[in-house]
């Protein structure tokens, strides 16, 4: 079998595609993430209990309802949305005005109450769900074994991120949401709902979150924690990108799923601390990230 | 004579614990251009604010076609059709010229179709693929008032669309406004520069310390100079 630099294609090209599933992972988030601090002004730390609740729907729907992934992929980011276009609703509003430290304070003391909540209910190891019928095996390409399931979450995260980017940057919507971003006052005065467009954007930006954490069901297990892990990482990839850049989000995403990935080929031991040395070095250089605007 | 199309009574507004409006009342009648004449903080703009519902706390009346526009929030007062043009212009950067004339929705049918906007303001169409905020400030003058042409809103609320705007600039956005009254437009103008409001101003309200304190016709504007020098500090 043929080497590339001195590495054995299987592994170069297996944590390529574990790179680029995290990436894609990271990608969904920090798209979700970067939606809602662009419009809501919040940051948004309740995001990975909100990737996790996801994932759990998933599991409980299985569980209780017999309803499999598919139905999954659209029950749980309805449901997880609809928590919390509750919570904009009931708390998140009354932040605007404040600087962004209550909006983290207040949905990181949330996150560490859902996270308590079914660490209670069911444990914190993780629980297994399985990857649907459809979408089990592979292919064999030769130089590695694709599954098919990796896959279809790589092709789905693609096709939702630049749906997502198309939606804001290339529709009438998206225009009034960007214009909101800026000047909501006069964006209202125009005769736009905009306490009700805010309260859909968290809604959206958080089922965003949820289908993310379906699709994770299957490759990481469903665990209270999954998300607690995750999201310092997705915190990374926005600054790195430009806090409240759409593009941002999505290239810097996938691109530090690949970094990370290639990091664990060639030295391993600095995989898990390469995107926050990435993040010093673009803070350093390029306050606003690689993709934001300098105010 | 004809109910007043705009009518603002005792109105009262408030900036956080200043107290910006002390009982203004004015009146509007359809198809007129009405200019607020009066020196730097005297309440002008917070007037025009206070009718797009977009100030804190307001207490009083302002009627707009008979109906109370006091409690409504300020989406809900622009599908009545009435549409503001904010003294900084408000040109949106993340968008470009098409998208900043294109945002307002249309909240009453007969708004003016883009290329009737474009014969108004034949600059804009050269620059639809520029950003907003790239344009000169007379272009950007003319973006946001021309986005608003496209509502069908008949009431506009022009904050001093000449601020720091060239005299041949000035000149071109006088003749926009004669062009928009002929067409029944009506338009309250805030304005510093009077001699540019007799221009193009039925009837003008001196405000001071947010109170209407004199009324004069334009066409007894030349007879009260004296007056007005006073009032203005000019």
């Amino acid at each position: 079998m043929f080497e590339l630099i001195g590495i054995p294609p299987q592994a170069l090209f297996g944590q390529l595609l574990i790179g680029l599933i995290n990436g894609a992972f990271y990608a969904m988030l920090s798209l979700g993430l970067a939606v809602i601090f662009g419009l809501l002004n919040i940051i948004n730390f309740t995001h990975g209990a909100q990737y996790m609740m996801g994932a759990f729907v998933a599991y409980l729907c299985l569980t209780h309802l017999g309803l499999g992934y598919w139905g999954a992929l659209i029950v749980a980011p309805i449901l997880v949305g609809a928590f919390g276009i509750l919570l904009e609703r009931t708390m998140l509003h009354r932040l605007y005005k404040l600087d962004h430290l209550y909006g983290l304070l207040l949905t990181f003391g949330i996150a560490l109450i859902v996270e308590g909540f079914f660490r209670h209910l069911y444990g914190s190891s993780g629980l297994p769900y399985a990857i649907p019928a459809e979408l089990r095996g592979g292919y064999n390409l030769g130089f590695m074994f694709l599954p098919t399931y990796r896959a279809w979450v790589v092709v789905a995260s693609v096709i939702v991120c630049f749906g997502t980017w198309f939606v804001i940057e290339r529709t009438r919507l998206g225009a009034y949401l960007r214009a909101a971003t800026e000047n909501p006052t006069l964006v209202q005065a125009f005769g736009i709902n905009v306490p009700r467009m805010i309260t859909l954007t968290y809604g959206f930006g958080v089922a965003l979150a949820a289908f993310a954490g379906v699709m994770a069901a299957p490759i990481y297990q469903v665990s209270p924690l999954m998300g607690a892990n995750l999201i310092i990482v997705v915190f990374a990839v926005v600054v790195i990108g430009g806090m409240g850049s759409i593009m941002g989000a999505i290239v810097t995403g996938f691109a530090l799923g690949v970094v990370e990935g290639l990091t664990k080929v060639f030295y391993p031991e600095a995989s898990n601390t390469v995107i926050f040395v990435i993040m010093a070095i673009v803070l350093t250089i390029k306050p606003a990230g690689l993709f934001g605007r300098t105010a | 004579m004809a109910e007043p199309l705009l009518a603002i009574a005792d109105l009262h507004a408030f900036y956080g614990e200043s107290h910006a409006l002390h009982g203004m009342n004015l009146e509007i009648r359809a198809g007129e251009v009405v200019t607020l004449l009066g020196r730097n903080g005297a309440g002008k703009s917070t007037t025009i604010k206070s009718i797009m519902g977009v100030m804190g706390r307001r207490s009083g009346s302002i009627r707009y076609q008979g109906q109370e526009l006091i409690r409504l929030p300020s989406n809900a007062i622009a599908r009545l059709g009435i549409a503001w043009c904010p003294e900084e212009r408000g040109i949106f950067s993340s968008l470009d010229v098409r998208e900043n004339l294109m945002l307002p929705p249309p909240v009453k049918p007969g708004g003016m179709a883009v290329d009737e906007i474009f014969t108004l303001f034949p600059n804009l169409k050269e620059r639809l693929r520029s950003q907003g905020t790239k344009l000169s400030g007379g272009e950007q003058q003319m973006l946001a008032i021309a986005r608003i042409l496209r509502t069908g809103s008949t009431l506009l609320l022009l904050d001093e669309p000449t601020e720091g705007l060239a005299p041949v600039i000035i000149q071109q956005i006088g003749q926009v406004i004669r062009t928009l009254k002929q067409r029944g437009f009506t338009i309250l103008l805030v304005e510093q520069n009077f001699r540019f409001a007799a221009t193009v101003a039925d009837r003008h309200y001196v405000v001071e310390h947010g109170r209407v304190i004199d009324m004069i016709e334009n066409s007894e504007l030349e007879r009260n100079m004296e007056r007005l020098h006073e009032y203005l500090g000019v």
